[in-house]
């Protein structure tokens, strides 16, 4: 539940096909993910979660994988 | 209660606010409708500072101590303006602290305090407002200057370093904030009638009043009044400036 809802706003935010596997998308290699659609992603991941990310938490969202980790301190 | 409130809805944060131009700029703001936060270092002023403010306009105010030198504080105001309101609408930097010395008595801490509460704090504050801001569609960032990080002042090499350097992250903020509808702009106060300036001695302040164009003092509220049009939709379009409010002075 908790990875699908982070999987939808990186479907969402890198325009990904809608039944994409969110598993090795990585920051600055993956289409679409340079810092700005970083920025766009976090504050995505915000609105989902209703909730705001520490810097050390955004500049740490690395990964596809990292960032699951990160939203399950919010979920 | 002023006839219209330019800012009714509005959720802002001052720093620096138990006092001088910080205190003034949360008045007028909560006149205005705002939703404050404030901010201080004095956690027993700031508990003052509410209420009066609070009795005085019927306004929402909340507070948080803090040194804004220290990065978490303007995350936790931040963060108490999200949990509160889901939302941040003004951010105005104002804490500042003044340590005149000459060059060649300019000590480390000097120089560390006043770089870290002056423009570091503003940095942390940018941050931490920007995003938030972001999110909500816009919003209005002010961050206080001053005339002498524009035009240098012997005794204040700092000082003005500090105040030159919130120039740099207003302008450079207002670029990069742009597209989210965040207006950044810096308002340089002249020679203010503050605690701060009441730190120097006679022949000094008899110096800065004569230097003044229009022969008198500013007010902290001068000051407010600039920052109530930055806060407010009056200045919509106008983003990455620096307001001179100094009654002319010459520096």
């Amino acid at each position: 539940m908790l990875e699908e809802r982070v999987r939808k706003v990186f479907v969402d935010v890198l325009s990904l096909k809608p039944d994409a596997d969110g598993a090795g998308l990585v920051y600055n290699e993956s289409e679409g993910w340079d810092s700005i659609g970083h920025m766009r992603l976090v504050a995505a991941l915000e609105d989902e979660f209703d909730c705001m990310l520490d810097m050390e938490d955004i500049l740490d969202m690395s990964s596809y994988d990292k960032a699951v980790e990160i939203m399950a301190k919010h979920a | 209660m002023p006839d219209a409130l330019l800012l009714e809805g509005k959720v802002a944060i001052v720093t620096g606010a138990t006092r001088g131009i910080g205190r003034a700029i949360a008045e007028i703001f909560a006149a205005h409708g705002a939703t404050l936060i404030i901010n201080g270092t004095d956690a027993s002023a700031l508990d003052e500072a509410v209420a009066e403010i609070r009795d005085r306009h019927s306004a929402a105010v909340s507070a948080i101590a803090g040194d804004i030198s220290i990065p978490s504080t303007a995350s936790d105001l931040v963060r108490q303006a999200f949990s509160q309101e889901k939302r941040l609408d003004i951010f105005v930097n104002n804490a500042a602290v003044l340590i005149d010395a000459l060059i060649g008595m300019v000590t480390d801490e000097a120089i560390e305090r006043t770089l870290g509460v002056n423009l570091k704090g503003v940095l942390y504050g940018i941050q931490a407002a920007g995003r938030l801001m972001s999110r909500g569609g816009g919003g209005s960032i002010i961050n206080l200057t001053s005339i002498v990080g524009r035009f240098g002042n012997a005794g204040q090499l700092a000082y003005a370093s500090s105040k030159a350097g919130v120039i740099g992250a207003t302008l450079s903020a207002a670029k990069e904030l742009a597209p989210a509808n965040v207006r950044v702009n810096a308002i340089a106060p002249g020679f203010i009638d503050t605690d701060m300036v009441r730190q120097l001695p006679p022949e000094k302040f008899e110096e800065r009043m004569a230097s003044i164009g229009m022969k008198r003092i500013g007010t902290p509220q001068d000051v407010a009044n600039a920052a109530l049009f930055l806060a407010s939709d009056l200045s919509s379009y106008v983003t990455g400036q620096v307001l001179g409010v100094d009654g002319g002075m010459l520096i």
